[in-house]
């Protein structure tokens, strides 16, 4: 409640002329110093609601705008690093390793570009995903390891839409009506005899006679698979769609091939080879 | 506002029929009634001369020969290295100081040195109050320097106050500009000075001059330009007394032991003006002249005691010992002095002053614990350091042998100004085969470029065949080939649950 401005006996300052319960508070002001740096921020912010993009849909008077400006940094940043995309282009992808910085920035930009594109199947540290996409960190190679297999690849992707696409059709043994479930059960008991398990041996037998007629062609005579036709090998411990007797039964019935999209129209040159790069350096580069 | 934070004082008692119109009245004194925004008072300090003030001078023009001199000191590091003494080198994460050069994340030796100097900041203020208040702060020094041109163009402070009433004329708008244009250049002088701690001084300066340098650099002159003109010319005393923290905690540091400025009232009081050729029998030394007012940069009366906008500069004693040397009274009516003394002097007697009081002991071992910890530190620097980020993802790799292999990503610094060479060795898995990523070297010898850090995939494979815990904990060693010296850092191979 209000009451009189006064001065207050006991420290001789002047009261805010407030009083709540008997209390009444002392006036001890700020400096006007504050005050006006107070409105000089009321003063600024109004000149920026003007200049600077405030309202939706309203640009400032310095049509200015984020975007534009990403736009802008996007442009300037892609002119800075042309020169080395130049280079990646124009160097054997063998060499660059052997070319320092090279190497340093093909890497570096073939990891951001992963993170781009491939991430979302392969995963962010290249692990792969149950479902068909391979692990690239491991030593198992379905269409090949090296630097030219890995850039092809990339570059056509896997039964994709691509005139040089990677392409293999395993055949559907059990919808198509090939084989018969037991001789797909028994199939499977030699596969898994191939990477060195356990399995029941007659039935072992019977499949070793079923696996010469319909899998050696692709698969070799020890199941260890051929790059040349995307078959992976037989005899090792990874398995893109599971090991175990069902999945392998599974895989001979249904066939199974999982489809990688060409990037060669995506994406530039030098980021396909940099991505070639990248994908050989994280550790099943042969 | 709480009243606690900026208690008021009494008023001094008016007495009436004292013409207040030419007295010099404290800002206390004149902040009586006031309205909800405080009117700044401006202080007029006088120009004073004595010892204390020949000493700030000495000081001012050491202070601001160190600032302006030290960017162009050059320290030779060989080649490819700056060769400026003191450089902090923000763009390259570097800071360097004579022998020593600091990368980001050895910042701790910064916050060393701002503990040695907030403890030495304790121990003067224990001992002689707030003498780095009064002598040696960039607010005191740059104001200082300010006063004085504005002394000079101005006058003095009767001048300066005839000045100020005057309504605006031409001779007025002369003087006041040519008194900010002055302040502006000072103020521009000390932007262009900071700026070259941040960048290579004679190579840089050139461009600065000519317009050609960075608009970053500009950016800061200007900044820097702008605070000192406000922080000198403008704000002045308003910087000690309502925006620095220090006076509001520096009580906390003196005791009554400590050598202040303060006011003989056992000497001067009763004070009241005295008639040439009377007696000085029944009365105190203090003529009520109100010099030690009137010089005072912050405008305050000493004879109030100890208060929270005295810095201590002691030009209150200057003014004091001159006017009794007029009277013919003996100086040192304002004194540097202890509390005890003063105590003690008042009932007669004498204190010496106690140098050595536990809190003085206290600082010095803290001061000597944290200078021999910082210098242990410095003289135990590793040249070469490894750190190791392990892969999260994926967190092992099955290989098709059975064998498991994990990915580490290492990063060795090497901290010479040479191209360094390491071999990489692991330890605390004896099964285990290192490899470089990329290299087909058995001997594991990766390199670093000279002052920069190198980064490296390395493998660790593990047979197949080998039962391992989830968890086994691993060492990688860098051993440096030159020196023989090794830095390790600690890991963990992880597999798969048994």
């Amino acid at each position: 409640m209000p009451t009189k401005i006064e001065k207050d006996a006991v420290t001789g300052t002047m009261t805010t002329g407030h009083e709540w319960d008997g209390i009444r508070e002392l006036n001890t002001p700020l400096p006007k110093w504050w005050l006006w740096v107070f409105y000089a921020c009321i003063a600024w912010s109004l000149g920026y609601f003007v200049l600077y993009p405030t309202l939706p849909g309203v640009g400032g008077w310095l049509g200015w705008s984020q975007r534009a400006e990403l736009a802008d940094r996007m442009a300037a940043e892609r002119a800075r690093v042309q020169p080395m995309l130049d280079r990646i282009r124009t160097t054997a992808v063998a060499d660059i390793p052997r070319s320092g910085d090279l190497h340093g920035f093909a890497i570096a930009g073939g990891r951001a570009a992963f993170a781009d594109n491939c991430a979302p199947c392969h995963g962010a540290g290249a692990a792969g995903a149950k479902g068909g996409f391979p692990s690239l960190v491991d030593d198992e190679w379905i269409w090949g390891g090296d630097l030219d297999a890995i850039g092809r690849t990339i570059a056509f992707g896997v039964r994709s839409a691509h005139a040089d696409t990677r392409q293999s059709q395993m055949p559907r043994f059990g919808l198509d009506g090939m084989l018969t479930p037991a001789q797909i059960s028994d199939t499977a008991e030699y596969v898994l005899t191939l990477s060195g398990r356990a399995a029941v041996p007659a039935a072992a037998e019977r499949g070793r006679t079923i696996f010469a007629d319909q899998c050696v062609a692709c698969h070799g005579e020890a199941g260890r698979g051929n790059l040349e036709l995307g078959a992976p090998s037989l005899a090792d411990r990874i398995w893109l769609y599971g090991g175990d007797k069902a999945s392998i039964e599974r895989s001979i019935a249904s066939a199974r091939g999982g489809v990688m999209p060409a990037w060669s129209g995506r994406l530039d040159e030098a980021t396909i080879r940099m991505l070639t790069l990248y994908v050989h350096s994280l550790g099943g580069g042969r | 506002m709480s009243p606690a934070l900026h208690t008021p004082r009494p008023a001094p008692p008016a007495e009436p029929g004292a013409g207040r119109g030419d007295a010099v009245v404290s800002v206390a004194a004149q902040r009586a009634e006031e309205p909800l925004y405080a009117h700044r008072i401006k202080v007029y300090p006088k120009s004073v001369s004595g010892r204390f003030r020949q000493i700030k001078w000495a000081l001012l023009g050491l202070f601001l020969a160190i600032y302006y001199l030290v960017p162009w000191l050059r320290w030779d590091r060989g080649p490819g290295a700056p060769d400026q003494a003191v450089l902090i080198d923000l763009p390259g994460r570097r800071a360097y100081f004579l022998w020593i050069e600091i990368w980001p994340q050895e910042v701790y030796y910064l916050t060393g040195l701002l503990v040695l100097a907030a403890l030495a900041l304790f121990l003067a203020t224990s001992l002689l109050g707030r003498v780095w208040c009064g002598y040696a702060c960039p607010q005191t020094v740059w104001t200082d320097l300010y006063m004085l041109v504005e002394r000079l163009v101005e006058g003095d402070r009767n001048a300066r106050m005839r000045l100020d009433k005057m309504p605006w004329s031409v001779a007025k708008l002369a003087r006041k500009a040519a008194k900010h244009a002055i302040w502006l250049g000072i103020a521009l002088a000390t932007g262009g000075a900071w700026i070259l701690y941040f960048v290579d001084a004679p190579r840089t300066i050139g461009p600065i001059l000519q317009g050609a340098a960075d608009p970053g650099i500009y950016f800061f002159i200007g900044l820097f330009t702008v605070t000192t003109y406000l922080l000198a010319g403008w704000a002045r005393e308003q910087v000690c007394t309502y925006m620095c923290p220090w006076p509001r905690f520096q009580s906390a540091m003196l005791d009554e032991h400590s050598v202040i400025v303060t006011y003989q009232a056992w000497r001067g009081e009763p004070r009241g003006k005295h008639k040439q050729g009377t007696g000085w029998e029944g009365r105190g030394d203090c003529i009520d002249c109100t010099q030690c007012v009137a010089v005072c940069p912050t405008g305050i009366d000493i004879r109030d005691g100890q208060q929270l906008e005295c810095i201590g500069c002691g030009l209150c004693v200057d003014a004091c010992d001159g006017v009794m040397d007029k009277v013919g009274r003996p100086p040192r009516l304002i004194t540097w002095d202890t509390l005890a003394n003063q105590e003690a002097k008042a009932a007669g007697r004498t204190q010496p002053i106690r140098w050595l009081r536990p809190r003085i002991l206290i600082y010095l071992v803290m001061i000597g614990l944290v200078g021999a910890v910082m210098v242990a530190a410095l003289a135990m620097r590793p040249t070469v350091e490894l750190s190791i980020l392990r892969d999260r993802s994926p967190l092992w790799i099955p290989l098709a042998d059975g064998g498991l292999r994990n990915a580490y990503t290492i990063k060795i610094l090497n901290k010479t100004w040479n191209r360094q060479d390491y071999r990489l060795a692991i330890e605390g898995l004896p099964a285990a085969r290192l490899a470089v990523s990329g290299a087909d070297d058995e001997q594991l010898v990766v390199s670093a470029q000279p002052d920069a850090v190198a980064t490296y995939r390395v493998f660790v494979t593990v047979p197949a065949g080998a039962t391992l815990p989830e968890s086994t904990p691993i060492t990688l060693a860098a051993t440096h080939l030159a020196s023989g010296e090794v830095a390790r850092h600690g890991s963990v191979f992880l597999a798969p649950r048994p």
